[in-house]
This record gives C-alpha cells, structure tokens and sequence, in this order.
C-alpha cells in the first residue's frame, strides 16, 4: 500500500524542518554573540536538504534528509569597544554576523513547510481509515 | 469469478492505485520543497490509467519472465509513469516545486480518491445485495 509510504516521506520532511527550526532558534538566541577573537565568534548554522533516493536510485515519491549543516562564512562585524569585557588588547570585540531578519524569514518558510506536511500526514491518514473501511 | 468481480468493481481498483500513486508523489515534492535542484514530479493521470486498464484486460504488449533471475515487471506502468513538471517559474537554487500548486494538486488528488473509494464501497454493496438476494 503506497499510501503508507506517505507517512516515512512527511515524516522524514517534519524532521529535516525541524532541525531547520532547531538551527533558526541557535542562530537567533546567540545573535548578539561577542568575542575577542573572530575565529571564537558565534557562525550562523543552516541545514543542507537533500532527497532521498529509492532503491533504483531514483527521486520518486521521495523524502528529504539533512545531509549536512554548514556554517555561515559571513565574517564577523568588528566594533571597537574599550570598556567591554571581551575586548582584546587593542579594545576590538567581534559580533557574530547573524541577521535576525533573514533568520526570522527563515523561520517563517520553515514553519510553513512544517504546517503543510502535517496536514498532509492528517489528509493521508484519513484516507487510510476510508480505505480500512470500503465494503463495511 | 475472479473476472466476474474485477468486471463488477469496474476501473476504481486501478483508479484507486493510481490515485495513491499520484498522492505519494506530490507528498514527495511537497517534503522536498526546500531541497535544493529538486524537481517537482506528477502523473499524466490519463495515459497512466490507460496503460494500467490496457495491462488489465491483456491488450497492452507485456513482458514474460523466462530466466530465474528476471526481474518481475508488474506495475511498470505505474513505474514510468511519473513526469517532471513544468516549473511556472523555477527558484534560483533549481527546485521546481510550486508549494501552493502541490497543496492543490494534493487536495484534488485526495478528493478524486475518495471519490474512487465511494464509487468502490458502492459496487462493494451492489455486490453483496446481489450475492445475498434479497
């Protein structure tokens, strides 16, 4: 019955967006991350999706799996800040270069996804029951 | 018998796998709508219903097994029958999947499966009344 298959591909799509949303809400919660070194400073973290293949290697009726999550190469932004307490020597802090508008956009499209494929998971399980229920 | 029932119960088995088929699908595109290069795919449901009442009744050109180690090519037409879609206008990162065209293309895919299930449940009864007789 394919339509069990439904499930693993909106399952697999639920759990690829959520690590999405879990990487959105590390992005956002240190997007005023500051440190005296840029190479000790926050990087803005994304997923990268990728479809599941099936056996004959095809993308037919596929899922989606999270083959790596890269770190943002955006440089950190350097302030001079004498009085902080994380400034070096020459009074310089860096802040991570997270743009909580991109992230919060992100969050948005992630969460759209999300919703979809749970309506999706409901439709498809109704259909299910019906299916159980022809000829009663 | 067997014919007897598959004649009664009419095109909606095969509508119904293919109906499943389609919605399995666009269930794909829409997990993948975020994918980078993905490509959105769909069934041309009519030659595929086709092809599948063809296999049925005998008159398409099937293939026989006639090593051990053939592989069985039931549901080839339901195999090849998945198409690429044509994007409306395709994302920069190469996905073609249109989130709002699939979310319809899902809700009519469900409406015509329940439909095929009715259609199903009705022959089922007719069946019955008739087996029973009274």
């Amino acid at each position: 019955m394919s339509l069990f298959k439904i499930f693993d591909v909106a399952g697999s799509a639920l759990s690829a967006q959520s690590v999405r949303l879990n990487t959105i809400a590390s992005n956002l919660a240190n997007a005023e991350n500051a440190s005296s070194t840029p190479e000790g400073v926050y990087r803005a973290r994304h997923p990268v999706f990728a479809a599941m293949l099936d056996q004959a290697g095809r993308p037919e009726g596929a899922g989606v799996r999270v083959v790596d999550i890269v770190e943002s190469d955006k440089a950190p932004m350097l302030q001079h800040m004498p009085g902080h307490p994380l400034a070096d020597e020459n009074g310089n802090v860096w802040f991570t270069a997270v743009n909580p508008i991109e992230e919060m956009t992100d969050l948005m499209s992630a969460e759209s996804s999300y919703r979809n494929n749970v309506e999706m998971i409901n439709t498809v399980k109704q259909l299910m029951l019906r299916t159980l229920q022809i000829g009663r | 018998m067997g014919k007897l029932i598959d004649a009664a119960l009419g095109i909606h088995p095969q509508a119904i796998t293919l109906g499943a088929k389609r919605l399995e699908l666009i269930a794909g595109n829409m997990a993948n709508a975020d994918t980078p290069g993905f490509k959105a795919r769909d069934v041309d449901f009519r030659t595929t219903m086709q092809s599948l009442l063809a296999d049925r009744s005998g008159t398409a050109s099937t293939m026989r097994r006639t090593q051990v180690g053939h592989q069985s090519a039931a549901g080839q037409a339901l195999d090849s029958a998945a198409l690429y879609r044509v994007p409306n206008h395709p994302a920069l990162d190469g996905n073609t999947v249109d989130t709002q065209l699939e979310q319809s293309a899902f809700a009519e895919a469900s409406v015509r499966y329940q439909a095929s299930l009715d259609f199903l449940d009705a022959r089922i009864q007719g069946l019955r009344k008739a087996l029973r007789g009274d």
